[in-house]
């Protein structure tokens, strides 16, 4: 028997943890089945009320690919994103710097402001602001995607960065400050290397968000302006139209992108730290 | 030396306007707030206040005229119960449920990091993989009935294209969400307070009563507003695997169709308001709730 590490506790079978891990279990399966189910369809030829289908084949990978015009929905996807994360940054990064240091009247309400957005359905300011957008002639095009896929995006900086400026110790600051280093200077070369996890971290989050933002690009987007989930789900409500199985081959298409941007968030941010920082012992 | 005391010189020391305004904390670097300010007043509170104003200003009809045909037609007030029936219990669901698991999983054991990814991954489904394997998975011709059936249930249940669907969509899209904050929130308190209290002799039941779970309750407040604005905006998953004509008729629903298929603008405005209101009413009473709970630091480890 290896003696564990303290602190290192093992899974005890105890009544109460056999039944919380059996509910795990019975969820994680039934996901299983639900992602199973799609994959599986995804690959089949012909299925009708066995086990597996017929046969396999990557048809429907090359019919999807094909007949929704999918490299075009990437790239737009792709722009729209990507602009989103780098307006997004631009402008949250100094807003949560000033909210992280400084103290002033109307922090609260400022405060307030940003966190609005968050918490108000997509649906219910994306209606008004499609009315908006369209009577300035934004909407039905791809600046009427990005800006209202930054209303939440911004705000979303702001208060994931806002704890990372806070962590800086701001006499790091103060010494640059007596160096001569003027608020360019110091963004550029003392606090931008400095909040370069944090960053990516956020970036990387808007990243996910703003791919699987399915409201707000809805009611914005037009024909040539759709991201990924909007085409997949227009593709999905006109049944009938498309093979279902192709439409499974799409939204395996869109998992599997949403997973590869989820595993390099992993990568520098600790899901479990984002609200309260914990300091873990670090993996051995 | 001599430079800055003559620049100090020529400076007269009257306090002006700059310096007063300094002192309580208003400079030229506030000025960084600006953009983000700029921002979300131009896209997100001018466009809700026209949408306030459009609500109010029907096309025909006195200014409440939109309000009344959605509050007097009971096709369009329901969305609203049917909305909170919905996102309510799901949201509750996802909390409730995390609690236990997460319990389990603080501190690190092995397999940790695996487990915490396994549930974290229904993040990246997406309402429409998540839709179209429940219908696939659920269906009558699915794996489940097959499952079913095959224990010898003859009479398979109805459980995608109703209440159903849509609230087995909510728990998976948000129960990973919900668990990730509550564990964070979770491993935050302290674990020397439960030591303290299992010396002095507390059993498990003792110490989850009166230390983890007064200290998890401002957390639990905090998740339980998030998931229920995450459930509570459900809407492509409402049309693809509820049915969006009756049973699952949610307030989303509601909204686009006056807007996109009776283009009522004011109407939708109006109904867009309305959904607002109640979301902002159902948090503020969590909120009023925790407010009379322990605020403060829970005691990292560290």
């Amino acid at each position: 028997m290896v003696a564990l590490q303290p602190g290192k506790r093992r899974i005890v079978a105890s009544p109460g943890a056999w039944l919380v891990w059996g509910v795990v279990a019975f969820f994680l399966v039934n996901l299983a089945g639900v992602v199973g189910s799609v994959l599986v369809s995804s690959f089949g030829t012909r299925w009708f009320g066995t086990w597996v289908p017929e046969g396999f084949t990557v048809q429907w990978y090359a019919d999807a690919w094909r007949s929704f015009g999918l490299l075009d929905v990437v790239i737009v996807t792709l722009q729209v994103s990507l602009l989103v994360v780098l307006i997004s940054v631009l402008i949250g990064l100094p807003a949560s710097y000033v909210l992280a240091r400084r103290s002033f009247p109307g922090k609260r309400l400022v405060y307030f402001a940003f966190l609005l957005p968050i918490l108000m359905p997509p649906i219910t300011y994306g209606i008004p602001l499609a009315t908006v957008l369209y009577k300035y002639g934004f909407a039905g095009n791809m600046s009427g995607v990005v800006l209202a896929n930054l209303v939440p995006s911004v705000p979303f900086v702001i208060l994931t960065m806002t704890p990372f400026i806070e962590q800086i110790n701001p006499s790091i600051e103060s010494a640059a400050r007596m160096c001569g280093a003027g608020m360019r200077a110091l963004f550029l070369r003392v606090l931008g290397p400095l909040l370069v996890p944090g960053i990516l971290a956020a970036s990387i989050l808007v990243l996910v968000r703003t791919v699987g933002m399915f409201e707000l690009t809805f009611l914005t987007a037009g024909p040539d302006s759709q991201t990924l989930v909007v085409a997949l789900y227009y593709s999905m409500s006109a049944a009938g139209i498309r093979a279902q199985q192709s439409v499974d081959a799409m939204a395996v298409i869109y998992t599997s992108t949403m997973l590869v941007l989820l595993v390099i968030a992993l990568r520098y941010v600790n899901p479990t730290q984002l609200v309260a920082r914990v300091k873990e012992a670090p993996e051995p | 030396m001599t430079a800055t005391l003559e620049r100090a010189e020529r400076t007269p020391q009257t306090p002006a306007l700059r310096h007063r305004l300094a002192e309580r904390g208003v400079d030229r670097q506030l000025l960084l707030l600006a953009p983000a300010v700029l921002f979300v007043a131009l896209l997100f509170l001018y466009p809700f206040f026209y949408g306030l104003q459009l609500s109010f200003a029907p096309e025909e009809g006195g200014p409440l005229a939109s309000y009344a045909a959605f509050f007097t037609d009971p096709y369009q007030r329901n969305t609203i119960w049917i909305t909170l029936g919905l996102s309510l219990p799901a949201a509750l669901l996802n909390v409730l449920a995390s609690v236990p698991i997460a319990y389990r999983m603080r501190g690190s054991f092995r397999g940790k990091r695996l487990l915490t990814t396994v549930l974290v991954v229904p993040i990246t489904l997406g309402t429409v993989l998540t839709a179209q394997g429940l219908l696939n998975f659920l269906g009558p011709a699915g794996w489940f009935s097959k499952i079913l059936l095959s224990l010898g249930v003859d009479d398979p249940v109805r459980l995608v294209g109703n209440y159903w669907g849509v609230f087995f969509s909510l728990v998976i899209t948000g129960f990973p969400f919900a668990f990730l904050l509550i564990l964070s929130y979770l491993s935050g308190i302290d674990p020397t307070l439960e030591q303290a209290a299992a010396t002095l002799g507390a059993d498990w039941k003792q110490r989850f009563r009166h230390i983890t779970l007064p200290l998890l309750a401002p957390g639990l407040a905090t998740t339980f507003c998030l998931a229920f604005v995450l459930a509570f905006s459900v809407f492509p998953s409402a049309i693809l695997v509820g049915n969006p004509a009756g049973e699952t008729r949610v307030l989303a629903i509601a909204a686009y169709q006056a807007q996109y298929e009776q283009y009522n603008y004011s109407l939708a405005a109006a109904i867009a308001m309305v959904m607002g209101a109640v979301e902002l009413i159902v948090i503020a009473v969590v909120l009023l709730w925790r407010s009379r709970l322990y605020t403060g630091s829970t005691g990292g480890k560290g």
